[in-house]
C-alpha cells in the first residue's frame, strides 16, 4: 500500500511543495492510463470516466486543504480521491471488485469514499454531491470545527436544481463551502455554448451574493492560488465562493463516446495545453527542481501505479456474503 | 407478415419516427439525444433527420425536462422525453408523480397530459447502485401513470405507437440488456399499435403459469424451452403494460396449470409482482392452486458493482430453472 502524506501550501513556495504537485497529477494521469488499459485488456468492468487533462484542477484545490477538510466527487473522480490522499492499491482494488476496495467491490469507481481523507464520496449522479457538500459545510459550521467543504462538479452539474439550491442555501448561511465547478467544455456532448447563456460560468456567483473566480484549470499554481483564496474567506467565517477551472477532458465522456460532438483539431489543440509539461516549464524556469528530479518523480509515480495495479490484482476478489446485512449498519443496543 | 428482426433500440426509434412523421407535435426532447444519438444508440440518426428542434438535446436539467414536456403537452404537442437512466427521473419526480399524473383528475379534466417518458433501466452493465435500479413500482404505485415495461421490440414498437397516441402520462421502461438484442419475432412494417392494457401469453403451456416482464420474459422463455424437454410444460405470461395490469389471462392461466411463480429482477419487497400475487389470492382462481405462489425477484440491496456480486443481486437463468422445477415436481 501507497502512504499519501498530505501536503499544504503553494506549488512553487519550495521544492517539496513542487515535488508534491507532480507528483500528485503523475499519479492521477497514469492510474488512469491503467485503468484505460485495464479496460482495454478486459480485465476491468462497467464504464470508467476519465480526467486526463484535467490533473491541476483537483491537485491544486487540495494542496489548499487539510485532510481533515471534506470533499464530495463526482463520476470523474479519480483525479480528486487521488489529491486528496486516497491509498492507490484500494482505488485500484474497488475497481477490480476486490475485497480490499474502498467499497468492498460494492460500488467501483464511481463511488469511492475515503473517510480518512475527507472525501465523502463520488457520485453517480450529476450534481448529486453538490447539496451534500453543503450540508457537510453546515456541520462544520454548527460544530465549530473549522474545517471546510470542498464540493467538485462539472459545468454540466451547474444546470442541475441541485446546483442552485445547494448555492444559494450556503450563500445565506455563510457556509464554509468551496464550489468548485471543473468546466470541461462539454457534459457528456452538450458543449457550454449549448448548454449555457454565460460565457464565464462564474458569473453564476453574482446570482447567489457570492464571489465567482474564472481561473485556468490547467495551471496547477493558478488553482491553488484561487483555491487558497477560497478556503481562506470559508475558514474567516465569510461563506462561499464559486470557483470555475477551466480545462479540457481529452479521453471520450466514457468508454461508448464515439467523440461525435468535437473536433480531433480541438482535442489536439488541448494536448498541447498539457497541465503536466505546464507546471514543468514553471519549475525549471524558477529553478525549483532540476531535470533529474522531475524524472525521478516520474519514475516514482509510475512505479507507485505499477505496484498497485500488482497488489490490486493479486487481492482477493469480493464475495456475495453478507450482502444483504451490508445495506444497512447495525443499530447499536 | 414481414420477417424483420430489430432490437430494442431499432424497433423504439422506428416507432418514434412513424410517430414523428404522423404528427408535427410529436418531438423528442432529452439529454445527448442528438448528435450522440442517445446514451444508448435509441434515437441514433433522429436528429439528422427530423433536426434539432424535434429531436431537442437538453441541459443536464431532469426536472426542467419533464416539466417543460408537461407544459408542451398541456399545450397541444406530445412530447417524449427520453431521461438517460431511470434513476435519474429521482430528479423530476416532481413533475412525473405531482404534476404529469394528478393533473387531468385534479383539474376536473379541464386538462390533460399527452406525454410519455422513456428510459432506460434494470442491472448487468457493472454500473453500481446509482445506475441500474429497476424502478417499476415507484410509477405503478401512483395512480394516474400508465406504466410500460417491454419484453421484445416487436412489442416495443407497437406499445410505444399507442402509448404516444394515449392522452395521458406513459413511463416506458426499457431493460439496458434488451437494446441490442433481436427479439424472437419480427417486427411489422407500418403503424400497427398494440394497446395498453393488454397481457400476452407468451407460450402455452399447462404444468405451471410465470408472469414476467421486460428481461425476465425473455430468461423465463428459455428455461420454458429447456423443461419442456424434462417434461414439464410451462405457460408464460408478459402483462406488458403493469398499470393498468390486465389480469384476466393470468387467473386463466392459473386455473388450468394450479401453480404460479412470479419474477421480476427488481428487489421483492413492495415490488409490482405483489401485485399480482394479490389479484391472484384475491380471484377465484386461487382455489386451483396446488402449490405455493413462488416469488423470485432481485435481493432486497443496491445493485452491487463486481461482477460476480452484480449477479447475485437479481434472478439469473438458472434460478428461475431451478425454481420453476422445484413448483412442479414438489407440488403434484
Ligand atoms: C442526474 C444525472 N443526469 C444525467 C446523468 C448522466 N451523465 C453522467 S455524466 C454526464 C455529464 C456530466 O457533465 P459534467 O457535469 O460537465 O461533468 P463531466 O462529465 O464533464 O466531468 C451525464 C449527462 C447522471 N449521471 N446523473
Ligand atoms: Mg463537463
Amino acid at each position: 500500500m501507497t502512504a499519501n502524506p498530505l501536503l499544504m501550501g503553494h506549488p512553487l513556495s519550495s521544492p517539496e511543495h513542487a515535488k508534491h504537485a507532480l507528483l500528485y497529477m503523475y499519479r492521477i494521469r497514469k492510474f488512469e492510463e491503467a485503468v484505460e488499459d485495464l479496460f482495454g485488456r478486459g480485465m476491468m468492468h462497467g464504464t470508467m470516466h476519465l480526467s486526463i487533462g484535467q490533473e491541476a484542477g483537483p491537485t491544486g484545490a487540495c494542496l489548499a486543504l487539510q485532510i481533515t477538510d471534506q470533499i464530495t466527487s463526482t463520476h470523474r473522480g479519480h483525479g480528486h480521491c487521488i489529491a486528496k490522499g486516497a491509498d492507490l492499491t484500494r482505488m485500484m482494488a474497488e475497481l477490480l471488485g476486490k475485497k480490499i476496495g474502498y467499497c468492498g467491490g460494492r460500488g467501483g469507481s464511481m463511488h469511492i469514499a475515503d473517510a480518512e481523507t475527507g472525501n465523502l464520496g463520488a457520485n453517480g449522479v450529476v450534481g448529486g454531491g453538490i447539496p451534500i457538500a453543503a450540508g457537510a459545510a453546515l456541520a462544520a459550521k454548527m460544530r465549530k470545527s473549522g474545517t471546510v467543504a470542498v464540493s467538485f462538479f462539472g459545468d454540466g452539474a451547474m444546470n442541475e436544481g441541485a446546483f442552485h439550491e445547494a448555492a444559494n442555501m450556503a450563500a445565506i448561511w455563510n457556509l464554509p463551502l468551496i464550489l468548485f465547478c471543473e468546466n470541461n467544455k462539454y457534459g457528456m456532448s452538450s458543449s457550454t455554448e449549448k448548454a449555457f447563456k454565460l460565457e464565464n460560468l462564474a458569473d453564476r456567483g453574482k446570482g447567489y451574493g457570492i464571489p465567482g473566480v474564472t481561473v485556468d484549470g490547467n495551471d496547477v499554481v493558478a488553482v491553488y492560488e484561487a483555491a487558497e483564496a477560497a478556503v481562506a474567506r470559508a475558514r474567516n467565517g465569510e461563506g462561499p465562493t464559486l470557483i470555475e477551472s477551466v480545462t479540457y477532458r481529452w479521453k471520450g465522456h466514457s468508454r461508448s463516446d464515439k467523440n461525435l460532438y468535437r473536433t480531433k483539431e480541438e482535442i489536439e489543440e488541448w494536448k498541447d495545453k498539457d497541465p503536466i509539461p505546464n507546471f514543468i516549464h514553471k519549475v525549471l524556469d524558477k529553478g525549483i527542481l532540476t531535470q533529474e528530479q522531475i524524472e525521478e518523480i516520474q519514475k516514482v509515480s509510475t512505479e507507485q501505479i505499477m505496484q498497485a495495479v500488482k497488489e490490486a490484482a493479486a487481492a482477493e476478489s469480493a464475495t456475495p456474503d453478507g450482502l444483504l446485512e451490508a445495506v444497512f449498519k447495525a443499530v447499536s443496543a | 407478415m414481414s420477417d424483420r428482426m430489430l432490437t430494442m433500440a431499432e424497433a423504439v426509434r422506428e416507432a418514434m419516427t412513424i410517430a414523428m412523421e404522423e404528427r408535427e407535435e410529436v418531438f423528442i426532447l432529452g439529454e445527448d439525444i442528438g448528435i450522440y444519438g442517445g446514451a444508448f444508440g435509441v434515437t441514433g440518426d433522429l436528429y439528422h433527420r427530423f433536426g434539432p428542434e424535434r429531436v431537442l438535446d437538453t441541459p443536464i436539467s431532469e426536472l426542467g425536462i419533464v416539466g417543460a414536456a408537461v407544459g408542451a403537452a398541456l399545450s397541444g404537442m406530445r412530447p417524449i422525453v427520453e431521461i438517460q437512466f431511470s434513476d435519474f427521473t429521482a430528479q423530476a419526480m416532481d413533475q412525473i408523480a405531482n404534476q404529469a399524473a394528478k393533473i387531468h383528475f385534479m383539474l376536473g379534466g379541464a386538462l390533460h397530459v399527452p406525454l410519455v417518458l422513456r428510459t432506460p433501466q434494470g442491472s448487468g452493465t457493472g454500473a453500481a447502485a446509482q445506475h441500474s435500479q429497476n424502478l417499476e413500482p415507484w410509477f405503478a404505485s401512483v395512480p394516474g401513470l400508465k406504466v410500460v415495461v417491454p419484453s421484445n421490440p416487436a412489442d416495443a414498437k407497437g406499445l410505444l405507437l399507442a402509448a404516444i397516441d394515449d392522452p395521458n402520462p406513459v413511463i416506458f421502461l426499457e431493460h439496458k440488456l434488451l437494446y441490442k438484442i433481436p427479439g424472437r419475432d419480427p417486427v411489422p412494417e407500418g403503424a400497427t399499435r398494440i394497446p395498453l392494457g393488454v397481457s400476452k401469453v407468451v407460450r402455452t403451456g399447462k404444468d405451471l403459469t410465470i408472469v414476467a416482464t421486460g428481461i425476465m420474459v425473455n430468461k423465463s422463455f428459455e428455461v420454458a424451452e429447456k423443461l419442456s424437454a424434462e417434461g414439464i410444460s410451462i405457460e408464460l405470461i408478459d402483462p406488458r403494460t403493469i398499470s393498468p395490469l390486465d389480469t384476466a389471462p393470468i387467473f386463466e392461466s392459473v386455473e388450468k396449470t394450479g401453480r404460479l411463480m412470479v419474477v421480476q429482477e427488481g428487489p421483492s419487497h413492495a415490488g409490482y409482482i405483489n401485485e399480482v400475487i394479490a389479484q391472484v389470492s384475491g380471484s377465484a382462481c386461487f382455489g386451483n392452486l396446488i402449490a405455493p405462489i413462488k416469488r423470485l425477484a432481485g435481493m432486497n440491496i443496491p445493485i452491487p458493482y463486481a461482477p460476480q456480486l452484480e449477479k447475485v443481486a437479481v434472478p439469473q437463468i438458472a434460478d428461475i430453472e431451478a425454481a420453476a422445477r422445484e413448483i412442479v415436481k414438489n407440488w403434484r
